[in-house]
Order: structure tokens, then sequence, then C-alpha cells
């Protein structure tokens, strides 16, 4: 087994919240340096750092993580409807109300596991989908989505005398760059409780209940109460993603719980690589970048861009990349998808860390022989013990505590 | 003991996480009013962009994709580039063929997915990265009421493309949104005298809508409409939009005591639920001893193409339609069919227009100063650009223009000669009072983007 230490755990944070402040220099040059799309980032990058802490760690496969996403924007908007333009209540509202439903959802769903537990949690995404699309219009308002309008009441502000046009926080109103750094902070925020998480006794006991669930049940822990934290916990982080997602944007429309969405988080988690650390970030940040970078290329911008091919040959070159960008955004996000569970199936991650050599990885066939990996090493389950008596388990147990609590 | 100080020690670890990312977040401050300008996205340079934002994929993709050819199609014309379309018909005319103001028209494009939410994202890019000085776009309504309000809040003007909803200039207009386009009264008001004429003034009627904005309010003025000519509302049900399976729809309304079946709906929804209707053999029923009949209160060639036969006698109305015999729809149908080989959708004349409007707007204006443009849009009247004359009222920011009552062919001579115009209905008779669906513009004035 390996370690971490706890320096080099802040170093990563530090370094992570370094590479969110300078995010408008990073992404300018690949044209991806404008606050609306960076906001995405920041956004979605909690969303699959909240969908990592339950797939990456106990491989519980959530389809439908898009209803929690969901929940939290509706519960935003109606906070910023009725209590206050303030993003603190509808922060707390968004991520106690997902947090309940992801309590209800877990409860009933984590019954089952493997391929059962995710169609489960795909049926309850589509009924959230479909209430919030047709049966709940009064509260949701359909497929038209629900908006903040200037007569809502407003009670809290009303009370206090507070006038705010857009979503704020103490009076900073989140659109722009502001908008973007508050998310910013928001992620780094996250990133930091995912570490938490990751190294923590819980989170090692989820790692466990990946590795094997019949022996963690042997050894006489229940898994299920971990499982449903760390499902309730993820459904929180989703819940906080959907109200950063409400207050840059305050509308809340049914498309945003639908099964595509709950599929592109899974799609982010496994392009950037399950398991690790920075791995969803990245991930989300290529699939953003595709949709809203690569779909907005037209064949006026690719001939421009190909002036240096000569004339004969730019047409067809043209022709053919044409069919990659624009409206092709997806096939060639598909075709990289392909690439990289065949070629890297640890995600981007596993392809850096072979890159700069950080540490060496067998290599894998498939997804699920797959190692836990991450950027500075850690603690990793590589093989579990030949003969498993609890007794061992438990000296396991206790060795890790005396070597974290050594400074 | 020892447990506690590890613990501490995280927590110290988190919270200088935190100070240090509230630390860093304080340059926005300094950073935030770098773009403080005049207006947004003043035009520096040669080049003026405009921003396209039109569904390429989902539901109403097909309308989506006919826009950006007309689109496209305007900008060429813009530029004196091509045989110059609508731009030798239009009256009066201030756009002299040399771009806007001199500046070289280019544009950006991006797929909203038939999606509000997706829309609202890629305007932002559009007018956060690319520096576009209008969007323009938007295949249904929920997407332009929600690009429009966006658009209201940024400062950058927005001309809709598709939306039929009474809302997009009713209840949720905007100073900064404009609409050519006609709208679910003006449908109600056209088509029910002819409904009368055509089926008598004893129906009863049922209706099937799409449930969101354009469904609920289509559906609630074609009930006023048909009630003021005799007929009885038995019953209206919603159904959910992009449903591919309307028969637990369809069943009831056999036994319901009905004897016209009104389909609010539009694009694949309408496609589906029709056939669907004529499948059931709806058309053929005898109910309260008359002829079973269909209505279909907005259709348009591409959801003519996809129905087929179902459509053939269907009732219904259209804002344009290329088989109108006057000079500027035969001025673009030429110049639209010489580059893409097909007729023009009402979708593509409406989005064509509505370029070339902001476009003459600026010119006449003298500056891409959103506020003067509005002012030179509100209230103006045209001529020359396929639906006659035309007043874009100030009050609201619609168009008022004769409005078409349509019927599909019998005969068809081929597949882009699917509609036949019954009736023009003249602006006049479709005009209404703005007040009657309440709203505000809000503000006119020019801001930095934000």
């Amino acid at each position: 087994m390996k370690h971490t230490s706890k320096l080099a755990d802040i170093a990563l944070l530090i370094g992570f919240a370094i590479v969110v402040a300078l995010g408008p220099i990073i992404f300018t040059p690949i044209g991806a340096g404008y606050p609306d799309l960076l906001q995405k980032f920041a956004i979605y990058g909690i969303f699959a750092i909240g969908f990592n802490i339950l797939f990456g760690l106990t491989g519980y496969l959530s389809f439908g993580h898009a209803a929690f996403l969901g929940v939290g924007s509706y519960a935003a908007v109606w906070s910023f409807k009725l209590l206050s333009m303030d993003l603190l209540p509808a922060v707390a509202m968004s991520v106690v109300l997902a947090g309940v439903l992801a309590l209800a959802i877990g409860f009933v769903s984590l019954r089952r596991s493997g391929i059962y537990f995710s169609i489960l949690t795909l049926a309850f995404a589509q009924m959230c989908y479909n209430m919030a699309y047709s049966v709940l219009t009064p509260i949701t308002n359909g497929e038209t989505g629900l908006r903040v309008l200037r007569q809502d009441p407003r009670y809290l502000d009303a009370a206090i005398g507070y006038v705010s046009p857009t979503p704020s926080l103490f009076g900073m109103q989140i659109t722009g760059w502001t908008g973007f750094y508050i998310c910013g902070a928001v992620l780094v925020a996250a990133f930091g409780l995912s570490i938490a998480i990751f190294r923590s006794p819980f989170g090692m006991t989820l790692r466990a209940i990946k590795s094997n669930q019949n022996r963690m049940g042997y050894t006489g822990y229940s898994t299920r109460p971990y499982l449903l934290s760390a499902f309730v916990i993820s459904g929180m982080f989703a819940g906080l993603a959907g109200a950063l997602l409400a207050a840059t944007d305050p509308l809340a429309g049914a498309e945003r719980m639908q099964w595509t969405a709950s599929g592109e988080v899974v799609l982010m988690t496994i392009l950037g690589g399950a398991g690790t650390l920075l791995g969803p970030v990245l991930g989300t940040g290529i699939i953003k970048y595709f949709e809203n970078i690569f779909s907005a290329y037209n064949e006026a911008q690719l001939k421009a861009m190909f002036t240096f091919v000569p004339d004969g040959l730019r047409e067809p070159v043209v022709k053919t990349l044409s069919l990659f960008v624009g409206e092709g955004w997806q096939l060639t996000l598909g075709l990289l998808f392909m690439a990289v569970v065949i070629f890297l199936p640890g995600g981007v991650m596993e392809g850096i860390n072979r890159l700069i050599g950080l540490k060496h990885t067998p290599k894998v066939r498939s997804l699920g022989d797959s190692p836990q990996r991450d950027g500075l090493g850690e603690m990793v389950i590589e093989e579990m013990p030949t003969h498993d008596r609890t007794a061992e388990i438990e000296k396991n147990a206790a060795e890790q505590q005396a070597r974290a609590t050594a400074p | 003991m020892a447990d506690k100080k590890f613990i501490i020690d995280r927590r110290t670890a988190l919270k200088t996480g935190l100070a240090g990312a509230a630390a860093l977040a304080t340059p926005s401050f300094f950073i935030r009013d770098a773009w403080a300008d005049d207006f947004c996205n003043i035009p520096k340079g040669k080049d003026v962009v405009f921003g396209f934002n039109v569904p390429q994929s989902g539901a109403y993709a097909d309308e989506g994709m006919d826009e950006l050819k007309a689109y496209q199609l305007a900008v060429k014309h813009l530029n004196g580039e091509g045989d110059g379309g609508m731009l030798k018909t239009m009256k009066p005319l201030a756009l002299k063929g040399n771009g806007v103001l001199g500046k070289k028209v280019t544009f950006v494009s991006g797929d909203t997915q038939t999606k509000a939410d997706q829309a609202r994202a890629t305007a932002k890019r559009m007018i956060e990265k690319d520096g576009a000085i209008m969007i323009t776009g938007g295949s249904s309504s929920a997407e332009a009421v929600a690009v429009q309000s966006l658009c209201q809040d940024v400062g950058v003007i927005f001309m809709a493309g598709l939306t039929h909803s009474n809302d997009t200039t009713g209840k949720d207009k905007r100073a900064y949104g404009f609409r050519h386009f006609f709208n679910a009264y003006m449908s109600g008001v056209a088509l029910g005298p002819v409904l009368a004429e055509a089926y008598g003034k004893d129906r009863a009627a049922y209706h099937l809508t799409a449930d969101y904005t354009w469904g609920w309010t289509q559906e609630e003025s074609m009930k006023d409409a048909t009630e003021k000519q005799g007929w009885k509302t038995v019953k209206a049900v919603r159904t959910p939009l992009g449903a591919a399976d309307f028969s637990q729809y369809i069943t009831p309304v056999l036994n319901s005591g009905a004897d016209v079946l009104v389909l609010n709906h539009y694009g694949k929804d309408m496609i589906n639920s029709l056939t669907q209707a004529v499948q059931f053999g709806l058309r053929d029923k005898m109910a309260n001893g008359k002829k079973f009949e269909i209505v279909v209160p907005l259709f348009s060639e591409l959801m003519a193409q996809g129905a087929g036969d179902a459509i053939k006698g269907i009732y219904g109305t259209a804002n344009w339609d290329w088989k109108l015999e006057d000079a500027a729809t035969s001025a673009f149908t030429k110049s639209f069919g010489a580059a893409y080989g097909t007729p023009p959708s009402q979708a593509a004349q409406t989005c064509y227009v509505q370029a070339i409007l902001y476009a003459d707007a600026v010119e006449r204006a003298g500056t891409f100063n959103p506020s003067k443009v509005i002012a030179a849009l509100e209230g103006f009247e045209f001529d020359g650009l396929g639906n006659g004359k035309t007043l874009y009222r100030a009050a609201d920011h619609q168009c008022f223009k004769d409005v078409l009552v349509v019927q599909g062919k019998e005969k068809p001579k081929d597949k882009f000669d699917l509609l036949e115009v019954k009736k023009v209905v003249p602006a006049s008779q479709v005009t209404y009072d703005p007040s009657i669906f309440g709203g505000e513009l809000g503000s006119k004035d020019a801001k930095a983007c934000g």
C-alpha cells in the first residue's frame, strides 16, 4: 500500500485553487476563457466530484444523478422567487432538498447492486423528469422552464428592504467574472471536501465496499449505511451544483433532469478517470469544451483556419473536418471517449500518470480490473489480503490509524 | 488525543484552502469592469458579428437548419454578395449593400439542442466570447422567452425567430426582444370564421395541447375564437412535449361527444398525433350526425412533408408561404432555391426578415447603440418583405401583417406543393389591444455587458 502525506494533499488543493483562480488566463488561448463556460466548468466540476464520491469510491453506478441537479435548481429558483435573491438560502434549500430526495431514492435503490441499482436510479430519475415535465407543471412550469420574475414576492428581501435584480451573494451579483469566482471558490471547497473524504476512514470503507462487499459483510461491517451516506453526500453535491446553475442563470428547465444529463456526468467521470481526485474535473472540462466550442465551429471558420493548406486540397480537408465540428461535435466526443476507454481505461488521469511516469500502473483490460489511481499517488487497495481474517483487517486498520496520526 | 490532532489538521487544511480561494477571488472585482463601455459589444474594427442561435438537434432541428440557411443568405445579401434577395424589394430601405454602417457582417452560430437551458448557454457564449452585437433565432417559444430575458439582462437585442406563443410579446415581452412571426391569438382570429364557414357553427371541439407556453396560449386563443363562432369546447387535454405515442390521448376523443379535434401540437409532435388520429379512423367517423374533422391551428411545409397523406384537407394558419405571388416572395424563393435547391420554409422567411430588419434599423439609427436601434424598430412600417404592409408595434414589439389560412392540398404536384392558401386575413382584422396579455417591456437603456 502506498500513502500520501497530508502535505501533498494540501499542495494539491492549493495548486488546484491557483489553477481555478488563473482560469481566465489559462483557458483564453483555447477559446474557452469567457465567464459563462468557465462557470459551467466549475459547476459541472462540482457535480462530477460529487458523483465520483459515489461511483469512484463505491463502484455503484448511479444513472440518475441529474435528478438531484434538477431538484437543486428548482429549489434554488423557488428560493429566489419566494425568499431572497441571496445565494445562501438558495444553496441551503437546494442541498437539503437534494439530500432528502437522495435519501429516499437511495433507501430503495441501494437494496440492489450492479446493473439493477443503475436501472433503479435511472427509473427514479426518469420519473422525476416526467413529473417535472408534465405532472408538476404548477411547480416546475414544464417545458417553458421556471424563471425568476420581477414581481415575485421574495418575503425575506421585502422584510429587510433588499433589492437585487439578479441572484447575488452579499450584494455581489453572480454574473460574469464575479459569478465565475464565486463558483470557483465553491469548486475548490468541494474539491477539498472530496480530498478529505477520500483520505478518511469513511472513504476507505467505501473503497473496501467496491473491492468486495461480501467480505465487508463477513467482517462485521453493515455496508448499507455507508453506501446510503455516500449516495446522499453525492446527491447533495449535485444539489449544490444545481443551485449554482440556477444562480448563474436563473432558469430551471426539466431537461436538466433528463437521462442524457445523467449520462453526461457518467461520461465526464469515466473520461477523466473514475476514482481519482482530479479526473472528474478534467472530464467535465473536456465535455463542456466540446459542447460549447466545438459545436460552434462552422465551415467559414475552418476555411480561415486552414488557409495554409494548398488551394486544391483545402476544400476536401475542410469538408471532411466539418463533419466533426458544428453539429457533429458529439461524433468527435464519441470517438474520443472510445479511444480513452479502449486505450486508457483509467481515463485521462491514467494517461497523465503514464506520461509523467508518476506511477506505474499495471496494464488493465477493462475498467473493472483497474485499481484506483491518483494524480499524486495515494493510499490504494491494490490487492486484498489472500486470506481474510477479521483480526488481520483490524490490525491493518490500526496500523493505518497509527500511520495517519504520526506526524 | 492523537485522533483529535489529526482531525484539527485536516480542518486547518480545508480552512486554509477556503481562505485561499476567497483571497484569490478578490481580483474579480477589478476584472469585472474590464468590459465597461457605452453599450454591450460595441463593434470595433471592420466587422460586426451577428449571433445565430438555432436548434440543430432535438425536436425542432429541421426548422433550425432551415433558419440557419436563411441567416447565411441574409448575411450574403447584407454584404452585397449574391442576388440581393428581398433587399431589392424592401421599402423603405436604408441598407446600401455594403454591410451595416460600412462594417462587413460576419456571424457565429450555435446549437441550442431545442432546449431553453442550452439556448441560453450558446447565447451567452456568443455575447461573452464572440462579441455578438445581436442574437437571433430560436425555434421554440420556450427558447425564445428564455433567450429574450437573458438578452434584456445583458443589453443585447434579440430578434426572435420561429415563436408563436402569445407570451413572447405578451406577458413575457422585453424591450430588447422583437418578433416578426405571428402569434396564437392571430391564428385563432383568422381561423375561427373559416372553420365556422367550412364546418358549421354548431360544433363541439376537443383539444389536445402541447404542455408548454406555446400550447397553453394557443389552446386559449383557439377556444376563444371558436366559441365566438358558436362552438362548444368539450375538453382540453395537455400532452407532454415529445410524446411519441398519442393513442392514449386519442381514444377517449371518440366517445367524448366532440365532433372536431383541435391539435395544438407542433413539429414532430404534430406529425405523430395527426398521423395517429388519422390511423384511428377519426376522419371517417360520424359524430353528432356530422362528419368528424381535425384542425391543426399552426403548421408548416416541413410538418406537412412529415405527415404525408394525413395532412390532406386539414385547416391551419401560416405566417408566410413560398407560393404567394408578390415580388418579394418570388425574389426570396428564387434566391433561396438557387443557393440550397429547396423552397424556403416559413421559419426561414421570418429569420431572414428579422436579420434584414435589424440591419436596416441600425443603418437608419446610424449607430449600433441598442437603445437607438430599439427606437428605430419601434413603430417602423415597411413593405416588400413577403408579408405585404407590416407594422412593428411599439407597445409590444410585435409585427402586424396579413395572416394566411391554409389547407393541406388534396392533389399535390410535388413534395413541396403541400399547402394551399385558402384565405388571406388582412392585418387590420388580427390586430389586438396590447394590454390584453399584460407584461412590461422594461428598460430600453443601453448598458455595458453584464
